[in-house]
């Protein structure tokens, strides 16, 4: 229990609470269940894919591609979708997903089978998932009025007053922590992070351990893309531009280490809903929106030094042994 | 002899139970090197055989084809007489084969359970891990070996002890029939050694079959039935450890008669170069104190974690102590960064060669010249030619063997590796120079040269600390010996008193007049 | 291969210096391999288009690259070293604005450009007392850093621009030394043959190249690490303030979104050179070259009115084949 809470995810928590209750302070509408359900509606496309990344960068990898994955997956369903407007929403959903996760294949193929260090994939793919989508839009937007209202419509449909879109990332959530703690794969992210040597002993495969967290990113991603467009109602070549490094904010600031082999579910998810909550936070509490990006940065550079504080001061001890027996 | 020991040989007995595992005719070839030719193995149910040879001899290839990281390129594997091929490790820990690494590190961040369990690990009908059933058999695992691990907590938080025996409970648990221990001593202290032969016992009377590789004689013969001798690649003999002595197996090792001769020298010490007093770190040393003459060698004896290096990496400018003087001729020396002590003097040969001695990526004169570009350079700037002749100086005095002072260290074997990294600090010209288990892990060839070589330099006038975990080794090159316990100095020993009993007891701890 | 059990040890034998002549090892090289891959580019747009071979339209190309390259080579050193710096665009970002709140106040040229550069290194120096000082892994400090500088840009602008440069300041990024040669095209030559001289002919270049190799190795050399990699962060912070100079210089004006995603272009023309992502090798020829590559197929496809978005494609084809191409090749060889 004590361990519980001195964990990196307690103390985010605490600082998420301590947060909504200095605004609480001040704002009191702020932290009405209608307004938190908003905000995590707000933060759930990051929530998703902090939980896809989160699996990547376990496995000692890293995905820059997230975002331009996104919006080539979101500009391929809402130009089906303006094809074939009658098209079920559930077939939509399969379409992204299983793009998103060849899209993301891509990427773990290349890791796997050439060995190319993961940055230097990623950054190439998310270039070029980014031409792609001119190429295929001819640079042309799809607004509002060209998609279908059940196409736009499924991810602020509600159930029980909260949005289909939070509900997804609610799912997702619990999907992604039974992956993690209770499926062999899930446990192979850590192995393979955490000691890639020994995992090769341990009969694990590395690469295709990491081909499978890329490929999970992907599908998240591609998800997130049709839900993404959905929501603003809108498709164009820049949707999403830089967010894939907002989605390794979240990471680093929920305490997965850049260096593979330490990180939880908790911990992508706060780091997400704590982004999430600054940036609506903002216009309540009338501070420039502006600011925002000063205060992820801030937030991440004082998250990872505090993780790196954390996990030091376990060096050699030899005189305490001696101390023990004297 | 050598036609004697080869027909004894031979006569393999034919008594023994069927091989579990039998490894026929192996060949193994990687770009410009082949690792292992034409080789036999056997390992037999409930019989511990240790593979003995030299460092290059082949053996981490053997133990890398056996859990199916390599495959070879002829010859056969057989599993209780049929022919197997591994195309993965997944197929060799599925025929029952596991091996005990080096470093026997698992995953620092998942539970005993999960460490023991990785890749096999029990499933409920939904196809998840079924967490319960899974600490259920660890700890009836960790029972069976009395082992008292919490099967809940992260690996991390255990020592390295406990490591082992985690990595134990995990041969036991894919219900290996083989088990290859990789040097498993050598990071362990006395008593834990102790520990794992008593566990070997138990295990060789499961029926298991055990291939034991180690470096420590002592060890070979307190433990192993039989044994099996590479040397470059090659099977040399096997049989029986009842039917060999320890010096035909270090013949068969090195291909001729070899008795360990530490060269002879002449001790005369001349004045005191370094003069350390007080000396403490506030988790590793406590109040060390010495001194070191020109011309001398001074040992350095303890366990494995008695904190010698740790001083020795103090005295360097790698850590800071946090009382204590160093003198270096009699100045007093601030010494907080490497390139200091280098400054006055003090270099340090690092017993890690991998991580902390060579930069295996440069070419090798550039790791001769690392720590002295200052005086093979110009306001700053390279002067390749004045590089080469000072590589070329040193590597020669240590007989390097090498194609070209341009290619890139990595390529090299361990022993030249290791004359590239003493080079490098005898180039910068020191007064002390630091040796740390200076014969750690090369071959019997390059060992003899380094001590060759390090008696020259005492003799030339330098002043030399060596540390060094092989008995023989201080009794055969030092003057004089301080033994280490647990971060202090148990004792200061000199000409007559230095002997094995004499060492051992002050390492170990052990007072005189306890009964 | 016959195996001498019984080393002679008094026998004479020489190690000689060299494998392979300096020539020989050339011509396998990297470089030379992109190089050639340039003139097939220069031959194709030449080709391609009539326009190409124009000295003002070759002048005027050199713009797509000279600014990023200025960057580049700063952050070839860093990367071979064995860190990153994902900051530097936002580094030219906070830097611009700096040097616009500057000119509103009436500061001269001479001022702003000091400005840029004590601005450039300021923030190297804080990248670089985070990653040496607290040993903080340098791709998370500097995707904070990233933010956190852009996000000052965007509070001192929030939606508005700085403009109204004094007029002596377009020199840097419009201005012209002799004929078509642009002083930001000779900015770039003497920083090519500086950083050059600074990896491959000095001491500190070789410690460099051993920290990237084995940083602990390195410490146990006698290396200063820690003072070598923040002196390469204080150096990317500077390359970044002039690369700020020229190219708010060429703009006129300052927004916080100026420069945006080039960091990334940055690093692939430094991985395109050649250069290990993860440290311990490369050269400044080879990113040069690169730079032009890049430059070229920007120019090339510009001129037959492809947009960029879509030469980005073919830059991010290009940064996963030139690594992907050899290894698929070995493997190929290998069956």
């Amino acid at each position: 229990m004590t361990a519980l809470l001195k964990s990196r995810e307690a103390i985010l928590l605490a600082a998420i609470l301590a947060l909504l209750a200095l605004i609480a302070a001040r704002f009191p509408g702020f932290v009405a269940p209608s307004n938190l359900v908003r905000v995590f509606t707000d933060t759930s496309p990051l929530i998703i894919l902090a939980l896809g990344q989160m699996c990547v960068i376990l496995t000692r990898c890293i995905d820059l591609s997230v975002a331009a994955n996104l919006a080539l997956t979101g500009m391929v369903v809402a130009m089906l979708n303006t094809a074939a407007p009658d098209l079920p929403v559930a077939a939509t959903l399969a379409v992204a997903l299983a793009l998103g996760a060849v899209l993301g294949a891509i990427n773990g193929v290349l890791v796997w089978k050439l060995d190319i260090p993961p940055i230097v994939v990623t950054l190439g793919t998310m270039t070029i998932f980014r031409g792609l989508i001119f190429l295929l839009s001819n640079g042309k937007w799809i607004n509002a009025h060209e998609m279908s209202a059940s196409f736009t419509g499924f991810p602020r449909a509600e159930i029980l007053g909260v949005p289909m879109l939070a509900w997804i990332a609610i799912a997702a959530v619990l999907l992604l922590a039974v992956v993690i703690a209770r499926t062999p794969l899930g446990r192979a992210f850590y192995a393979v992070g955490g000691n890639p040597h020994a995992a090769v002993y341990t009969g694990l495969n590395v690469g295709r351990t990491q081909f499978f967290a890329f490929m999970i990113s992907g599908a998240l991603a591609g998800l997130t893309g049709y839900l993404w467009v959905a929501r603003y109602s809108v498709a164009y070549v820049d949707i999403a531009g830089g967010f894939e490094l907002e989605v390794v904010a979240a990471c680093v600031i929920g305490g997965i280490s850049i260096m593979g082999g330490i990180g939880s579910v908790g911990g992508a998810l706060l780091g997400a809903l704590f982004l999430g909550v600054v940036k609506n936070a903002l216009p309540v509490v009338d501070i420039s929106p502006f600011w925002q990006l000063a205060i992820s940065g801030s937030a991440i550079i004082i998250a990872v030094a505090f993780n790196a504080q954390s996990s030091r001061g376990r060096g050699r001890v030899i005189l305490r042994r001696a101390e023990h027996r004297t | 002899m050598l036609m004697q020991n080869a027909a004894a040989t031979d006569t393999r007995p034919r008594t023994a139970p069927a091989p579990v595992v039998a490894l026929d005719a192996i060949t193994k070839t990687f770009p410009g090197v082949t690792a292992l030719s034409d080789v036999s193995l056997e390992l037999h149910p409930g019989e511990v055989t240790a593979l003995v040879g030299e460092n290059g001899a082949g053996k981490s290839t053997v133990v890398k084809i056996l859990t199916g990281i390599y495959r070879p390129d002829h010859g056969t594997i057989r599993v209780n007489g049929a022919p197997v091929q591994f195309a993965a490790a997944q197929d060799a820990s599925r025929a029952g084969i596991t091996a005990i690494h080096q470093e026997t590190v698992l995953f620092d961040e998942l539970t005993v359970a999960e460490n023991i369990f990785i890749g096999h690990a029990p499933r409920t009908r939904a196809g998840l891990i079924n967490t319960r059933r899974m600490r259920t058999r660890a700890r009836a695992l960790l029972d069976s070996i009395d082992a008292e691990i919490d099967v809940g907590v992260r690996l991390r938080d255990l020592g390295i002890a406990s490591k082992h025996l985690v990595a134990i409970a995990r041969a036991l648990s894919i219900d290996a029939q083989v088990v290859i221990m990789d040097e498993p001593t050598a990071a362990l202290s006395h008593k834990e050694i102790q520990e794992l032969y008593a566990l070997v016992e138990r295990l060789k009377a499961q029926g298991k079959a055990i291939l034991f590789i180690s470096h420590k004689f002592d060890e070979i013969f307190r433990i192993a039935d039989r044994y099996t001798v590479f040397r470059d690649g090659r099977f040399v003999g096997a049989g029986p450890m009842a039917e060999v002595t320890e010096d035909a197996l270090v013949r068969m090792m090195v291909g001729r008669s070899v008795e360990t001769i530490f060269p002879a020298r002449a001790r005369k010490p001349g004045e005191i170069v370094l003069q350390v007093e007080g000396y403490s770190h506030p988790t590793e040393f406590e109040d060390i104190s010495f001194s070191l003459r020109e011309g001398e060698i001074l040992g350095f004896y303890g366990l494995v974690g008695a904190g010698r290096s740790e001083v020795m990496q103090a005295l360097f400018g790698i850590t800071r102590p946090s009382r204590g003087t160093a003198r270096i001729g009699g100045t007093a020396a601030t010494i907080r960064a490497p390139a200091q002590a280098i400054r006055a003097g003090i270099v340090y040969v690092p017993e890690d060669r991998g991580t902390q001695g060579a930069i295996r990526g440069l070419p090798i004169f550039q790791n001769v010249t690392l720590p002295s570009l200052r005086r093979t350079s110009r306001h700053g700037f390279l002067k390749l030619a004045e590089e080469f002749r000072l590589a070329r100086e040193y590597t020669g005095r240590l007989d390097l063997r090498a194609a070209a002072l341009d290619q890139a260290l990595g390529n090299l074997s361990g022993g030249n590796q290791q004359k590239v990294v003493i080079a490098k600090w005898l180039a910068t010209r020191p007064r002390v120079i630091i040796l740390d288990e200076p014969t750690k892990g090369i071959d019997i060839g390059s060992k003899a040269a380094v001590h060759e070589f390090m008696a020259e330099l005492a003799a030339e006038g330098l002043a030399v600390i060596m540390i060094s975990s092989e008995i023989p080794e201080i009794l055969g090159m030092a003057d004089r010996a301080i033994v280490m316990r647990e971060g202090r100095i148990a004792a200061e020993v000199a000409g007559g008193d230095l002997s094995p009993e004499i060492l051992v007891r002050h390492a170990a701890g052990i007072t005189q007049d306890a009964q | 291969m016959s195996t001498q059990s019984v080393p002679r040890p008094d026998e004479a034998r020489r190690v000689p210096d060299r494998l392979r002549s300096p020539l020989g090892r050339l011509l396998k090289s990297w470089e030379v391999l992109l190089l050639l891959v340039a003139v097939a580019i220069f031959v194709a747009n030449s080709f391609a288009s009539p326009y190409f071979l124009d000295a003002w339209n070759l002048s005027d190309a050199t713009f797509n690259f000279t600014e990023k390259a200025m960057i580049a080579f700063a952050m070839a050193l860093l990367i071979i070293s064995g860190e990153i710096d994902l900051s530097v665009a936002a580094i030219i970002a906070l830097a611009s604005t700096a040097m616009g709140a500057a000119a509103q106040a009436g500061i001269g040229p001479a001022g702003l450009v000091a400005i840029g550069l004590v601005c450039g290194l300021a923030c190297g120096a804080f990248n670089g007392a985070l990653v040496t000082g607290l040993g903080l892994p340098s791709i998370v400090v500097t995707i904070g850093t990233m933010s956190l500088f852009r996000g000052i840009s965007y509070i001192v602008l929030g939606d508005q621009a700085y403009r109204g440069y004094p007029p002596g300041f377009a020199w840097f990024g419009q201005g012209y030394v002799w004929w078509v040669i642009s002083v930001e095209f000779v900015l770039f030559a003497v920083f090519a043959v500086l950083f050059a001289i600074l990896l491959h002919k000095t001491n500190f270049g070789r410690a460099v190249y051993a920290i990237g190799n084995n940083p602990v190795g390195a410490l146990f050399s006698g290396i200063r690490v820690a003072r070598v990699k923040f002196i390469l962060f204080l150096l990317t912070g500077l390359m970044s303030g002039v690369a700020a100079i020229c190219l708010t210089s060429r703009l006129g004006s300052t927004r916080p979104s100026i420069a945006f995603g080039w960091e990334l272009e940055v690093v692939t023309m430094v991985v395109l050179g050649g250069v290990n992502i993860l440290g311990g090798s490369g050269s400044i020829p080879g990113v040069v070259i690169a730079t032009f590559v890049m430059g070229l197929v920007t120019f090339g496809l510009g001129l037959l009115n492809v947009p960029g978005i879509v030469m980005s494609i073919f830059i991010g084809l290009l940064l996963i084949g030139v690594i992907a191409l050899p290894r698929l090749w070995a493997m190929a060889r290998r069956e």
